[in-house]
This record gives structure tokens, C-alpha cells and sequence, in this order.
């Protein structure tokens, strides 16, 4: 085995899929254009060959059904993963992923749960505009039942699809397409990132920049900057959404008194927002300064690359918030 | 005519009087306040339930709708626990988390029932999915009413589970009543039955009140889906004799019903329930003795039901976050 292996992060997916489909036959991958590139890039890369159409289910465009057809899967005992290829098409599943997925276990009083991934995959930039641009975490987040992850490194995507798949819950994993070239050590085991845990990707101690998924290099690249100014910036990757790893948010806030958000959805109750309410409620007392949240303006995802530019936020965004924070 | 076995009818009645007499005795509760969730209740349906699952196996799945309770007992669930999550209480089906419109029994095969309309046809679709991909030979009935035949899943549904061959009945209880909607002002032509075909479903209409002509019905379809041949579309045309929600649609404190005094009428002569005695007796299939004994049963059994979930406990409030999630140790 090697131990430095390095994989892109689409290919970890990959990987996670292989080999949970090949040690429990209880799961399968259904959604448009698992078996085309064009949907799924190589994520799904020779599941079809080797586990055959029964299990590498290609579908209609009926994201309602299908979605509805995976939560009622899981719950007659199959582990399904359902993928939407844009994560703005999810938007017709509503039904059952926040009716019947999120409530199932609940409003059954337990005696029924819903063991489904939901995946969908964010797919920014290139002009694609609002409705092939969204980044919806925090939509799902608010659902109760539900969990959220958005793995921002190669060896999460591997580790946090694991998880997911033997999650007895609903999960929601959310990739962002931007990240799947990216490259990172990915062990060739099967191993499990913890749903609900966050990590600390640069020790810092003068201000927390806690960020998801793809704000988490911009997170890193800003902490680069500020060191050269002499600001040490620590860098707290939320990858759980939902739920959300409080201990380790408030222990980072409480070490440095400052906090940056950075998240790749919409302000208005948006991650930012639920991260700095928390922050507010449980550590009041250890806030030096006001709080800033980088994410996207309230505003749909526009066509031109000229408003795409100052569209999305990028390192430069982050290293102006935490001078920000600092000045105050 | 055809002869089946005594026992068969006995039980079919008997599954079709336990449902009449639980929903008729939930009458006073809810209108005394000791019930209080919403219930639609099932009388005059009840020979569709019954006459389907008749030829289900205990494995074979179901989902419901909003009007489930028939559902739920023809497919064996307990009616203490049915009575109990009616009254909200722990020890309902669903721990009084869920109330009427929420019934499951996964250990007969219900696998669940919601009320957000149309919302389980796509899991009912996913069960016999998951059917298929096992080769567990199960078959898996979608129960719903004229109103799902509204919402886009539906077709989404009929579409995948053609394209697939999968193991799924789709049973449209037709009660020409989507809450107040009357039938005509929902669609052109009051024929359901046919949105089957487009999709290439073997597709029929059936008199659902008449609880043998539903078995036949029921029993082919089932053994098609068994065989690899589903799915099947059956639409059963029925009546249902209480109000949308509660005894009646009590518009505005009224107790009235919006429907026209005429067609209840004509319907109420069409009751499944006196229609299959009636057929019972006069071909001297079961006699009146056999008859009084099942009914006396299942007034003893409502009674115990109502005691059941009357002496029993509500849900404890440090209990609230419980079952969100599933977790390891808590089932």
C-alpha cells in the first residue's frame, strides 16, 4: 500500500463508491447521467462496467421520482446514493427529500429510517448564470432529519462519502466542481471522515477564518498573505454543515476573539449567518471585535464574466475582511 | 359464479367490518375533542384495502396517503396501535409522533403513510426498486386518491416503473373528491384509469365497492408484478361517506357535507359492506350467525382499542428530540 497516494478529489468520490458498492450490495448509484462524463465527470468512472445497469442506474430526467424513488429505497433497506449532476435540479426533489426524507424518522416515531446520500454537485462560473450556479447548503441545513457535508479536500470527499453511505440518516453531500481536479493524499483504504467534525486546517492565533468547502483554499491563501503581514490567521474547515461541529468553532473563537466566515452561499440566512449566531449566543464574552462574513451578495449568480469577477468572493475578499476585523 | 372458500370470505368481511366499525367509532372522539389530530376517515372504502391486500404477502409492501387507516389494518398493523397513534399516544405505531396520517408497521410490510399528496408514490417506486435489484420477489402497492392523479411525480413514476418492469400496483382510490374539489373541476373527462397508458401500464377501471370484483383485480395485478410483468394501474371508483377531514366537512361549524344530498344517497345504497353481505347471504355463502360472531368481534376489538389508547401514556416532553435522526442505541 502506499501511504503518500496522491488522487484528485473527483476520483475519491470515485473510489468511495467503488468500494462501498463492492462490500455492501445494499448499495447503488441512480441519477441522470451516472454513466456520462458530460453529467458526472469521472466520479462515477467504472461503476457501470463492473457493477452492471441494476446498480448504476441512469434515469430519466424526473428528479422528483428518482429522488423519491432513493428515499423509498432506503427505507425498504437498500443504502442508495442519488446524484444530481447540478445541484440547482435538487430543487425539483424538495418533496421528498424535506417531506419524506427529513421527517421520516421522526414523524415514524423511529421505526423506519432513510440510509440515502443525496448528492449534489455545485457548478459555478464559466458563465452559467443563476440557475446553473447555485450553492444551496444552506437551504438544507435548515431542515431538521437532515445532515450536510461539503468536503473541501480529496481525502474528505473519499472519507465523508463513506460516512454518508453508512449513515443510517439523510445526508446531503455537496461538492463543489471547482474542487474536483484539485489533488490531495487520499489513503486507498476504506476509511470514514466523521459527519459533524470539523477540522483545523492552519494553527493561528489572532483571527478565525472558519470556511466551507471551496472557501476553505481561499480560507488558506488569505492566511498565506496575512502571515507575510504578520497576521496569523487560523484556518477552521466546517466540512458538516448540519450538524454543525460547535466544540471545535468555539474553541477556535475563544483562542483568537476574532471570526471571518467565508462560505460560497447567499448571506441572507445563510452558513455565515448560522455560524456567527452560535458564536454569538455561546461566546459572547471572548468577541474583540465585530464579526464579517464573506459570501456571496444577495444577489442570483449572473451570466458575464465581467460580474462573475466580483461576484464570487476570493482570497483577496477574506484577507480585506480580517483587516477589517482587525482594525476594530 | 365462482366459489371461494369460506374462510377467504369470512376473512375479507371480517378485514372489512374492523375497518367500518374503527372508523365509525373515532366519530364521537373527534368530535368530543379526545381526538385531535386530523383523521380522514375510510368508511365506505373499505372494500378496496381489504380486497388488495388480500393478496399480499406479509414481505409485499404498501404506502399510504392521508387515508390510511384501512390501509394499515388490511395489511395487519395492530388496531390498538392504531387507535393509539390516533390519540397521539407512545405506545401508537408511529410513538404519537406522527398521528392518523402517519401509520407504518414495518414488520407486516406498511411501510408508511403521509398525507403531502402524492408523496409516497415515489417511495413506493423506490421499494419496488429495491425489490428488483434484490430479486426478493416482493410486490410493493401504491395506494393513493383521484387528487395525486394532479401532481407531475405521479407520471414521473409510471414513466420509470414502466421503463424498469418493476413490481408496483398503483392503486388510485377514485372518491370523486379531492378535499372539496368535485372530480369534473379537477379534469376534462373522469377517466384515470387511462393515464396509464401512455406509458404502455396495463391499466384498469374497477367498481370499488364491491369488494370481490377489487380481489380479482387486485390478485391478477399482484401476480403480474410477481411474475416480472408490472406494473399495473388500477383505479377503483368509490365513494367515501365521511367528510374530507373528520365526520363531516363541518364548513364553518355547519357539520354539512358539500356534496350533493342526492349523490350521497345513491352512494350510501352502493355501501361495499351491505353490498357483500348481501351477496354473502342470498348465495348462502356465509349465514347470518357467522356474520353476528365477526361483528360482535370486532366491537369488542374497537372497544379494546379505545381502552387500549385511552389508558395509554403520551409521549414523555423530554422525549421531543428523540428520533430525529436514527441512532444507534435508541430502536
Amino acid at each position: 500500500m502506499f501511504t503518500n497516494r496522491k488522487l484528485q478529489y473527483s476520483l475519491a468520490i470515485n473510489e468511495a463508491l467503488h468500494q462501498m458498492m463492492e462490500s455492501d450490495p445494499s448499495v447503488f448509484l441512480i441519477g441522470q447521467g451516472v454513466k456520462s462524463p458530460w453529467y458526472v465527470g469521472n466520479t462515477a468512472q467504472g461503476l457501470l462496467e463492473r457493477f452492471g445497469v441494476e446498480r448504476v442506474i441512469d434515469t430519466p430526467v424526473s428528479e422528483n421520482a428518482m429522488t423519491g424513488a432513493a428515499v423509498g429505497a432506503a427505507i425498504s433497506g437498500m443504502k442508495p446514493v442519488v446524484v444530481h449532476p447540478r445541484i440547482d435540479f435538487m430543487l425539483y426533489a424538495f418533496d421528498p427529500i424535506i417531506n419524506e426524507a427529513a421527517n421520516w424518522c421522526y414523524m415514524n416515531g423511529g421505526k423506519a429510517s432513510v440510509p440515502v446520500v443525496i448528492w449534489g454537485i455545485i457548478n459555478r462560473g464559466g458563465e452559467q448564470a443563476a440557475q446553473h450556479s447555485q450553492a444551496l447548503q444552506a437551504l438544507f441545513a435548515h431542515i431538521p432529519g437532515l445532515k450536510v457535508v461539503m468536503p473541501s479536500t480529496p481525502y474528505d470527499a473519499k472519507g465523508l462519502m463513506i460516512a454518508a453511505i453508512k449513515d443510517d440518516n439523510p445526508v446531503v453531500y455537496i461538492d463543489d466542481r471547482w474542487l474536483h481536479t484539485l489533488e490531495g493524499e487520499v489513503p486507498e483504504e476504506v476509511y470514514e471522515v466523521a459527519i459533524g467534525k470539523a477540522v483545523i486546517r492552519r494553527e493561528g492565533k489572532d483571527v478565525t477564518m472558519a470556511a466551507t468547502s471551496y472557501m476553505v483554499h481561499n480560507a488558506m491563501r488569505a492566511a498565506e498573505e496575512l502571515a507575510r503581514d504578520g497576521i496569523s490567521g487560523e484556518v477552521l474547515d466546517i466540512r458538516t454543515v448540519k450538524p454543525l461541529d460547535k466544540q471545535l468553532l468555539l474553541a477556535s473563537v475563544k483562542k483568537t476573539g476574532r471570526l471571518v466566515v467565508a462560505d460560497g452561499g447567499w448571506k441572507t440566512c445563510g452558513i455565515a449567518a448560522e455560524i456567527l449566531a452560535i458564536v454569538l449566543e455561546e461566546a459572547f464574552g471572548y468577541i474583540k471585535s465585530p464579526v464579517v462574513r464573506v459570501t456571496l451578495p444577495d444577489v442570483p449568480a449572473p451570466a458575464s464574466s465581467a460580474l462573475e469577477k466580483v461576484y464570487y468572493p476570493d482570497s483577496g475578499s477574506i484577507v480585506q475582511a480580517v483587516k477589517k476585523v482587525l482594525s476594530s | 359464479m365462482k366459489r371461494y372458500p369460506k374462510n377467504f370470505l369470512r376473512k375479507l368481511y371480517k378485514t372489512m367490518i374492523r375497518m367500518r366499525f374503527c372508523e365509525e367509532s373515532l366519530v364521537e372522539p373527534i368530535l368530543n375533542g379526545e381526538v385531535g389530530c386530523p383523521v380522514h376517515l375510510y368508511s365506505g372504502e373499505e372494500a378496496i384495502a381489504a380486497g388488495i391486500c388480500a393478496s399480499l404477502k406479509e414481505t409485499d409492501y404498501i404506502f399510504g396517503n392521508h387515508r390510511s387507516h384501512g390501509h394499515f389494518l388490511a395489511k395487519g398493523g395492530s388496531m390498538n396501535e392504531l387507535a393509539a397513534e390516533i390519540y397521539c399516544k407512545e405506545t401508537g405505531c408511529s410513538r404519537g409522533r406522527g398521528g392518523s396520517m402517519h401509520l407504518i408497521d414495518p414488520d407486516v410490510g406498511m411501510l408508511g403513510s403521509a398525507p403531502i399528496v402524492a408523496g409516497t408514490i415515489s417511495l413506493a417506486l423506490g421499494a419496488a426498486l429495491a425489490a428488483s435489484i434484490r430479486k426478493d420477489n416482493r410486490v410493493v402497492v401504491s395506494f393513493f386518491g383521484d387528487g395525486a392523479t394532479g401532481e407531475g411525480v405521479l407520471y414521473e413514476s409510471l414513466n420509470f416503473s414502466a421503463l424498469k418492469k418493476l413490481p408496483i400496483v398503483f392503486a388510485c382510490e377514485n372518491n370523486l373528491y379531492a378535499t372539496h374539489m368535485p372530480i369534473q373541476e379537477c379534469r376534462v373527462r373522469n377517466n384515470i384509469y387511462k393515464i396509464g397508458e401512455p406509458f404502455c401500464i396495463e391499466s384498469h377501471e374497477i367498481d370499488g365497492n364491491d369488494v370481490l370484483q377489487v380481489y380479482e383485480a387486485g390478485r391478477e395485478a399482484i401476480d403480474k408484478c410477481r411474475k416480472g410483468e408490472g406494473p399495473v394501474f388500477l383505479e377503483f371508483l368509490t365513494y367515501r361517506f365521511r367528510g374530507h377531514v373528520g365526520p363531516d366537512d363541518n364548513i364553518q361549524g355547519t357539520h354539512t357535507d358539500i356534496r350533493p344530498k342526492e349523490e350521497m344517497e345513491s352512494w350510501l345504497k352502493k355501501d361495499p359492506i351491505k353490498r357483500f353481505e348481501r351477496y354473502l347471504l342470498s348465495n348462502n355463502m356465509l349465514d347470518e350467525q357467522v356474520l353476528d360472531i365477526i361483528t360482535q368481534e370486532a366491537e369488542k376489538e374497537v372497544i379494546t382499542a379505545h381502552s387500549f389508547a385511552k389508558n395509554s401514556p403520551f409521549p414523555d416532553k423530554k422525549e421531543l428530540n428523540r428520533y430525529v435522526y436514527k441512532q444507534e442505541a435508541s430502536v
